[in-house]
């Protein structure tokens, strides 16, 4: 009989469920404090710091929903598409995207637009353009089976290439004097504020309360979860598996340009190519943790805000690098991920005797 | 022609230890997308520790370490925890990022001591380098080139002429099947990946120690998930792979080279060229299924005995 034997659990109460979360990311946590201490670092005073930088302030907490924002809508857009195991690591490229479509609008567009038909056409180029992005993927996934990781993710090469040739290129302010930056966005153009931080976190909660709604209540979202399950169940089913492909990452790309708009109108004013600043790749951590609900989301992305603007504040007040809070979030999701073993077995330590006498 | 040639191994160097690492990696039936992150880790602790001890061979060995330390991440999550691969190679990815940000931040724009670089400088093989055009390109590099033709031949050989490579090749098809005739699945798995992750480590270690010797953030560039392509390109043979790399190496460096002849191109226009590549070789690959060029049958999938 082995010491250790490992058994498939039938199911867990949610309880316990609960339990083993907050163990493993507390045990993340402890783990990022060891690291932090055998770089010669207080790991206590680090944390205190970051919570304080990201909270501490009135100031301090609207920075962080600024970050949260894109975070949450991104994560939205990751969720319809992991739902459905379709590995969108293309997020950040679809951003980008986004950027570049609400920009094109914002440029091309007379300034006296009114702002709100300006916002709205920049908001839908921005969904289009991100959803084209993400299209080209999904058809090749549906038509000839082409693996989609790879795809998408050289896709946001292409993308931040893209808009690094035009803003060094053909999009070039003519007014900056060579320096290589695109117009800003004239007043009409830009998202307007509301309790101090701008509408962005209105879009942010709008999408979540859609998307729940869309996976959960609506009958794609519930394709999309069978595809997600197994695409032999689904074709059982008789669903037309190549367009629920196909519409989920529209869906899906739709959302990350809309962030990329947000990004481009409320925080740049104009198109940079680093626009998507990573938010793309933070996302699938919090899609991941959030176990693809778009409820949790919502909570989850707010924690995640707070470890990145409290790592720019470490950075900034102590000079401690801010990848500090990048550790801390791949080690959170290394925990979680592997505590989501202990919910789908049990384990016996030690001998079992009436297994033995069996 | 030559010269450009002979640019085009020193370009492709890092994805010929990427792309050996992950193909070896996926030959056990994993398939770690975190390859960007150990490369990441192997190029800062490979940087670190040059910058400390001025040893190359440490360098390498702090390089391999780190990048087998990240693997471990992924081999304790993925064999023994069964957790999905492909978020915890992402999640690997995000971490080595980090990591590399972390431990290289205080190094930003300090360069490898001149130990380090003459070690790494060119030398000419006796006899082979004078070989008209071939010795030229082939054999008169670094000893870190080199050391990637060695570890490519010796990859070749043991995957297809020794009994272990034949049953990590079983292993990779079918777990189950080779559990039944007595392979220990969860030790191939785990030596394939750390094995995997050290070449990994070394291949960064070649961007920050030879290729561009002063530390910078982002070393990398995407260079990691460019080999996870290209195993797929070469269609999982490690010879193949060597030559896949360089040519992904000197579409890399193409840019430069047609500016530098005088074409009006935009250079970030070309500088998509290796990843739009990348994008067409993932499409045919998929395109014409060769029965050769197929993936590792059970590719992706985590082993329970008990589940079978």
């Amino acid at each position: 009989m082995d010491f250790i034997r490992i058994t498939k659990r039938d199911d867990i109460p949610r309880k316990k469920e609960i339990i083993i979360t907050i163990i493993a990311v507390a045990a993340s946590i402890a783990f990022a404090g060891i690291i932090l201490m055998i770089f010669g670092l207080n790991p206590l005073y680090i944390f205190k710091e970051i919570i304080m930088g990201s909270v501490g302030t009135e100031l301090r907490i609207k920075q962080t929903i600024v970050k949260a924002v894109p975070l949450i809508i991104t994560s939205l857009g990751i969720i319809v598409a992991f739902k459905m195991k379709f590995w969108n690591i293309g997020a950040e490229g679809q951003i980008t995207m986004g950027a570049l479509g609400a920009t094109w609008v914002a440029l091309n567009l007379s300034p006296d637009t009114p702002q709100a038909l300006m916002l709205v056409l920049m908001m839908v180029a921005a969904a289009i353009c991100g959803g084209i992005w993400a299209f080209i993927p999904a058809i090749f996934k549906a038509k000839l089976g082409t693996n989609e990781t790879i795809f998408t993710l050289m896709m946001n090469y292409v993308a931040i290439k893209f808009v690094t040739y035009l803003q060094y290129g053909p999009w070039i302010d003519p007014a900056a004097g060579g320096f290589p930056r695109i117009a800003t966005f004239s007043e009409n153009a830009v998202l307007p504020s509301l309790g101090g931080v701008h509408i962005g976190w209105i879009v942010a909660i709008i999408a979540t309360v859609a998307v729940f709604f869309f996976m959960n209540y609506t009958k794609t979202g519930y394709e999309i979860a069978v595809v997600g399950e197994s695409v032999e169940t689904a074709r059982y089913a008789g669903m037309n598996i190549s367009k629920v492909i196909v519409v989920a990452m529209l869906v899906s790309g739709g959302l990350c340009g809309i962030t990329g708009m947000i990004q481009a109108s409320a925080i740049e004013k104009t198109l940079v190519f680093g626009i998507a600043n990573g938010y793309g790749f933070t996302a699938i951590i919090t899609a991941w943790l959030s176990k693809l609900n778009a409820g949790y989301t919502l909570v989850i992305c707010v924690l995640f805000a707070m470890l990145v603007q409290g790592g720019e504040y470490i950075q900034i007040a102590l000079g401690v690098p801010s990848a500090v809070s990048d550790i801390v979030q791949g080690l959170i999701l290394f925990f979680v991920l592997g505590s989501e073993f202990f919910m789908r077995y049990r384990v016996h330590i030690g001998r079992n005797k009436a297994k033995e006498v069996a | 022609m030559v010269a450009f040639l002979a640019a085009c191994i020193v370009a492709g160097t890092p994805l010929v230890f990427a792309t050996l690492g992950e193909l070896i990696t996926e030959k056990s039936g994993s398939m770690n997308l975190g390859v960007e992150g150990m490369m990441l880790m192997g190029a800062a602790m490979g940087f670190l520790a040059g910058l400390n001890t001025s040893s190359p061979l440490l360098a390498l060995a702090a390089a391999a370490a780190a990048g087998a330390g990240g693997a471990l991440i992924f081999g304790v999550l993925t064999v023994s925890l069964r957790a999905n691969q492909v978020v915890c190679g992402l999640t690997l990815t995000i971490f080595g990022t980090g990591f590399a940000q972390f431990v290289g931040e205080p190094l930003l724009g300090s360069s490898a001591p001149s130990e380090i670089t003459s070690f790494f400088s060119k030398v000419s093989i006796p006899v082979l380098g004078d070989i008209p055009v071939i010795g030229p390109i082939f054999f008169q590099q670094d000893v870190f080139v080199y050391l990637g033709y060695v570890v490519c031949g010796l990859a070749a050989v043991y995957m297809y002429k020794t009994r272990i490579g034949m049953n990590l090749k079983a292993l990779g098809e079918n777990n189950a099947a080779a559990d039944a005739s007595g392979i220990n699945v969860n030790l191939y798995k785990y030596v394939h990946i750390l094995i995997g992750g050290a070449f990994c480590g070394l291949g960064g270690a070649y961007l920050s120690l030879v290729r561009m010797p002063i530390w910078q953030e982002n070393i990398v560039n995407g260079r990691g998930w460019i080999a996870v392509a290209l195993v797929i390109f070469v269609a999982w043979n490690p010879i193949k792979g060597f030559f896949g790399a360089v040519l992904f190496g000197g579409l890399s460096i193409l840019g430069l080279k047609l500016q530098a002849m005088g074409f009006g191109v935009s250079q970030y226009l070309v500088d998509m060229i290796p990843y739009v590549a990348t994008i067409l070789i993932v499409i045919f690959s998929t395109y014409k299924k060769r029965k050769e060029s197929q993936p590792p049958g059970d590719l992706g999938n985590n082993y329970f005995r008990e589940e079978r």
